[in-house]
Formats: structure tokens, C-alpha cells, sequence
């Protein structure tokens, strides 16, 4: 597959703070990508260059191999649902989809087959001469998405589109919007700080803190292989505790050794040691390396939450099985379960 | 329970009823009654016959306060959506300039004009030193427009930027994202979402314009008297009739009102009034 859209070195500060540090990402054709991170991270600035909304100080926008940075947003074959939805409050859904059309100054009769079909495709036919201002969140949601589909773009920038929606809707939403991408081929480049999010509908995952790129890959690369404990932990929750590797495959944390499967981090190096929540079972304490007593014991309707302190950690426990608060369980893992990374720098 | 807020409503509201009536509805039936009714008590229209005489000086009015709106909006658009895109901060203190000359008392103003236009004002004089002019500029319409644009201008100013500067950017942002340059996205989103501001600035401008008789006279000399001036000498001048003056108060009253009607028309239905 070739990239569509490619950043390379692109740098971007605003009064002296650096919101992108020199990031590359290739992105490719007919993929659904998505820029996750925490608020502040730069996802939305990414999203912001690829539109044309703002220029990088530095590096190049690659569209298609050629460089389009100083392109104006109006002649990129891009087009971007925004966050709050932007619709045109002086337009109704009808109008507000044509918007583009018009614009481009095609034929009464495309413009009104091609609405046509994309109110199809919303699920908002019959809705043609309704007021934006009397829809709800979710409809108008899907008037932005069909006023940016309609133009056909190569790419279609979505920056949090689902932020303001229910969470039954969401989930919904973003099933449909997974098969939009599929059926109409179109590269989705998507920013979310929702992690479930980000696993769920894509196809690439780019993790961005700080204005850097730590980690890009397939949802389930990315989580079963987080690169540092700031992708594990962003990536659903995880226990990340300070170890020492004393040599390949043998790791001391907690005043214990243990077995692992990670090697290649060199002898007595810090490291840190993630644990997710659901691969650890509770065991009766005799027989364990690690004891603790619950502090607390949380329904989560799929599974129980529960917080096992020890002496030198708080452990988060996922199980089907509640113990009980204030007794006292062994925490037991296997090899497969401990996931060595290296520290962060800085 | 609701009956007690009703009457309290009702009492809070009585103040004003009152000084409504007293200040507005009274006027306005005391002009009606001048000009329909003779010294003598005698019902008349003859009044208002008279009004019609003076057909040239009310089309005079309403084309000069016509132009003067005109040139008020061709200005201030531009102005009053740079001005809405500004940092905010920037935004308060360039708001506090457009309303500065107002602090200004308009007699003062207005005679600071006489004093640049005139034949040997500051102008001429200027331009004599390189040996052009002198023109005249004083006492002519055109001065008399450039009076009203002047002192009028900031209640254009005002309206359009109080209703553009509601309008999200990311709104703009949409327009470009579907293909408008920078005049696309003005004509096809800014102008009508701003058309209610546009209106009120229109409204805010003409009517006084139309009714100035300060302005007139002392840009305008005495050639080119407007139905304020007319007025203005029904009552306080040597033509001395207020019957005939209030005559003309009430044409004028009812010719705002029709080309106000007719204004609105052109609104498309937008409820939301703006006023300041």
C-alpha cells in the first residue's frame, strides 16, 4: 500500500512551547488511522496541519507525494468533521450537505443525487428541510459527516466527532463510522483521547505525547506490546512498577525475583515492569511471593475492580470473582504477564 | 400564589408603563393632534397638504440619509469583521477607539469639519501649497453625507461587530474545508449570519440621518436644507408653525416606518433581533 499522507520532521511552537517536536508519520491509502494521546499532545495540531488550517514552522506536508504546505484548505481533496460540528446554523441539512456542491458549482441535479445518497448513508433521509438548530447531537453529528463525505475527499479528517455524544450513541456511531471507511474506501485520519476508542475502529494507532510520536502500530501490537509505561498505561490501565533486570529473562521487583520472557535490556538495568490488571489472579496468600490486603472491591458489571495494597504498591486487580475487602490474597502472575519496558527519558 | 406574581410582575412593570406613557404615547398623540387640528379646534388635513409641498426637501432627506448608510456599511463591514477576528484582547481596546469620537460632544465635532473644509480650512489650505485648489467642499451634499457618515458610523460599527463576533471560527474554518477562498467564505457564510447586525446598523444609521438638521446646517450652508431643518423652523425657527412642523414630524414618522417594513422583508426570517 502507498502513503497518502506523510509528515516528515514537521515542528510546530507556539510562544516559545513546542506543540509538534519533529514528528514523522506515513499514513496509508484507504487506512483508518488514529492520532490518540492525552489533551495537549498534539493530536489535534496534526490533524490541523493535514487540513490546512495551520502551518508547520518547519518540515514537510506530503499529499500524495507531492508537498502541499502551502496549499490553502480549500484546494486540498481533504475534508474535516469537526469537533463541535461547525454546520452552517443559516443552512438546513439539505443546504448545509450541498454546501460543497455549490461551491464547486455543480448541477442542480448531481448536487440533489448526491445529497440524496449521503443522507442515505446517515440514516437522515426524509430530514432534507430540517432546521440545524432542531436536531439532536447525534443527527447533527451526521450532517457533518455527510457534508464532508459528499465532496468524495481522499481523506477525511475527524477531530473528536464523537466527544459530545452519549455513550450508547458512540458506540453505535462508531461502528457506523468504521463501515463508512470500509465501503467507501476513503482514508480516515481520526484524533480521540478515548483509548477504547482508538482500538476499536482502527486499523493504526499513532500514540502521541508531549508533541511526540511514541508509538505506532496495529490496536493489538499497540496493546499487547505497549513500547513505555506511558502507552501501557494510556492503553488501558496497567500496574507499572520500578524493577530491576538482573539478566535476560529474570526480573526483581517488589523485593522478589521473577521470571520473565523479555530479554535484551543488558544486567542490573531500571526498568519498568507492567502488570495489566485483568492477567493477574488472585491465589490464597500462602505459597505467594506477593500478599496484600483489599482495600476495596468495585462492580463493573463485566468484571470486579478491586485495589490490593502491599507493602510498596497499590495493585489494580480486574477478576470476575470478588474477594473480600480487608482479607488478605496473593497476587500471582505468570512469566507471559510481565511486560519489561524501558524508561522513559526525562 | 400566581396570581400574587402576576400583581407583583405587574407593579414592577408600572414604572415603566408610565414613563412610556407619559414620554412616548403622549407625544406622539400631541404631535397627531397639531397636525390635525387647528388653532381654532377645527379638524383638518390642510396640514399635512402643506407637508407635501416640501415633496423635494423629504426626497432630498431620504436620498442623502440613503447614501450616507450606504457608505456607513461599505466601510464598517470590513472593519467590523477584521475587527471580530482580532485577539480579544486587541478587540476591547480598538472597540474603545471606534467609540471615542463619541465622547466628543457632535456639535464639536461636526464644527471641526467646517474648520478642515472650508475654503481657506485646512484642506485647501494644504493642497494650495502645492499649488492646487482652492476646491469647495463646505456647503455642498457632499459634505453634508461625509457629516453624516462621520458621526453615524460607530452605530454601524457597533451592530455588526456585536453579531460577527458570534460567529464560531471553526464555522469559517467549515467553509474553507468545503472548497471557499477568503470572498467565498464572506459571501457565503459571514454576510448571512451577520444580516441581522446589518439591518440594525442600517436601521441605527438612517433614521437619525434622515432626521438631522444639525449636520445640514452647518455642512450643508443653507442650500441644502433637510426635513429636520425644516422642522426644526416650524418650532423654533422664523417660520414659526407647529401645526405645519408636526404635520411633517408625521409624514416623516410614517415614511421610516413603511421603508423600515420594507426592510425587514429582506431579513429572511431570522428571530434573533439585535439591538444594542
Amino acid at each position: 500500500m502507498e502513503n497518502i499522507v506523510s509528515l516528515n520532521d514537521v515542528a510546530v511552537t507556539f510562544d516559545g512551547e513546542t506543540i509538534l517536536n519533529k514528528i514523522n508519520l506515513d499514513i496509508r491509502d484507504k487506512e483508518f488511522v488514529t492520532l490518540l494521546g492525552p489533551s495537549g499532545c498534539g493530536k489535534t495540531t496534526t490533524l490541523r496541519i493535514i487540513g490546512g488550517f495551520l502551518k508547520p514552522d518547519s518540515g514537510d506536508v506530503m499529499f500524495e507525494g507531492k508537498r502541499i504546505n502551502d496549499l490553502p484548505p480549500y484546494k486540498r481533496n481533504v475534508n474535516t468533521v469537526f469537533q463541535k460540528y461547525a454546520l452552517f446554523p443559516h443552512l438546513n441539512v439539505f443546504e448545509n450537505i450541498a454546501f460543497g456542491l455549490r461551491v464547486k458549482k455543480l448541477s442542480e441535479d448531481e448536487i440533489k443525487t448526491r445529497v440524496g445518497e449521503m443522507l442515505k448513508l446517515v440514516n437522515l433521509s426524509g430530514f432534507e428541510k430540517r432546521n440545524i438548530q432542531n436536531l439532536s447531537g447525534g443527527q447533527q453529528q451526521r450532517v457533518a459527516i455527510a457534508r464532508a463525505l459528499v465532496n468524495r475527499p481522499k481523506v477525511l479528517l475527524l477531530d473528536e466527532p464523537l466527544g459530545a455524544l452519549d455513550l450508547k450513541l458512540r458506540k453505535e456511531m462508531q461502528t457506523e463510522l468504521k463501515n463508512m471507511q470500509q465501503s467507501l474506501e476513503i482514508t480516515f485520519i481520526y484524533v480521540t483521547h478515548d483509548q477504547e476508542e482508538a482500538l476499536t475502529m482502527s486499523d493504526t494507532v499513532v500514540v502521541m505525547k508531549d508533541g511526540n510520536i511514541l508509538q505506532v502500530g496495529a490496536p493489538v501490537d499497540i496493546y499487547n506490546e505497549p513500547k513505555n509505561a506511558f502507552v501501557a498505561d494510556f492503553i488501558g490501565e496497567s500496574n507499572i512498577l520500578d524493577g530491576i533486570m538482573l539478566r535476560d529473562r529474570l526480573v526483581q521487583f517488589c523485593g522478589h525475583e521473577f521470571e520473565c520472557v523479555d530479554s535484551g535490556f543488558g544486567e542490573n538495568t531500571f526498568v519498568d515492569v507492567v502488570i495489566r490488571p485483568e492477567d493477574i489472579t488472585l491465589a490464597p496468600p500462602e505459597n505467594q511471593k506477593i500478599k496484600g490486603i483489599v482495600r476495596s472491591v468495585t462492580f463493573k458489571g463485566v468484571h470486579y475492580e478491586m485495589v490490593v495494597d502491599t507493602a510498596d504498591f497499590s495493585w489494580l486487580i480486574h477478576s470476575t470473582r470478588a474477594a473480600q475487602v480487608d482479607s488478605e490474597v496473593g497476587i500471582s502472575f505468570g512469566p507471559d504477564d510481565i511486560h519489561i519496558m524501558h524508561k522513559m527519558e526525562g | 400564589m400566581k396570581k400574587n406574581k402576576g400583581l407583583i410582575q405587574k407593579l414592577t412593570a408600572a414604572p415603566y408603563l408610565v414613563w412610556m406613557a407619559v414620554f412616548v404615547i403622549v407625544p406622539l398623540i400631541m404631535v397627531a393632534y397639531f397636525a390635525f387640528v387647528t388653532d381654532g379646534g377645527e379638524i383638518t388635513a390642510e396640514y399635512i397638504k402643506e407637508a407635501g409641498q416640501y415633496g423635494g426637501i423629504f426626497w432630498r432627506s431620504v436620498w442623502m440619509a440613503a447614501v450616507a448608510t450606504v457608505i456607513c456599511l461599505i466601510i464598517s463591514y470590513p472593519v467590523a469583521y477584521i475587527l471580530s477576528r482580532m485577539e480579544v484582547k486587541i478587540q476591547s481596546t480598538m472597540l474603545m477607539l471606534v467609540m471615542l469620537p463619541m465622547w466628543m460632544n457632535f456639535l464639536l465635532r461636526t464644527y471641526a469639519w467646517m474648520t478642515l473644509l472650508g475654503n481657506e480650512g485646512v484642506i485647501n489650505s494644504l493642497l494650495g501649497l502645492i499649488g492646487l485648489g482652492p476646491f469647495k467642499m463646505l456647503n455642498t451634499q457632499g459634505a453634508v453625507v461625509l457629516g453624516m457618515v462621520y458621526n453615524y458610523i460607530p452605530y454601524m460599527i457597533l451592530p455588526l461587530y456585536s453579531v460577527m463576533v458570534k460567529i464560531d471560527g471553526s464555522v469559517l474554518e467549515a467553509a474553507q474545508d468545503l472548497g471557499c477562498g477568503r470572498l467565498k467564505t464572506v459571501v457565503r457564510v459571514v454576510v448571512p449570519l451577520s444580516l441581522p447586525g446589518i439591518m440594525s446598523g442600517i436601521t441605527m444609521v438612517f433614521v437619525p440621518a434622515i432626521s438631522t438638521f444639525v449636520i445640514s446646517r452647518m455642512l450643508g450652508g443653507g442650500g441644502n436644507l433637510l426635513i429636520g431643518d425644516l422642522i426644526e423652523m416650524q418650532f423654533l425657527g422664523n417660520a414659526y408653525n407647529p401645526n405645519l412642523g408636526a404635520a411633517i414630524s408625521l409624514v416623516l414618522m410614517v415614511m421610516v416606518l413603511i421603508i423600515m417594513t420594507v426592510m425587514r422583508q429582506f431579513d429572511t426570517g431570522d428571530d434573533e433581533r439585535v439591538l444594542l
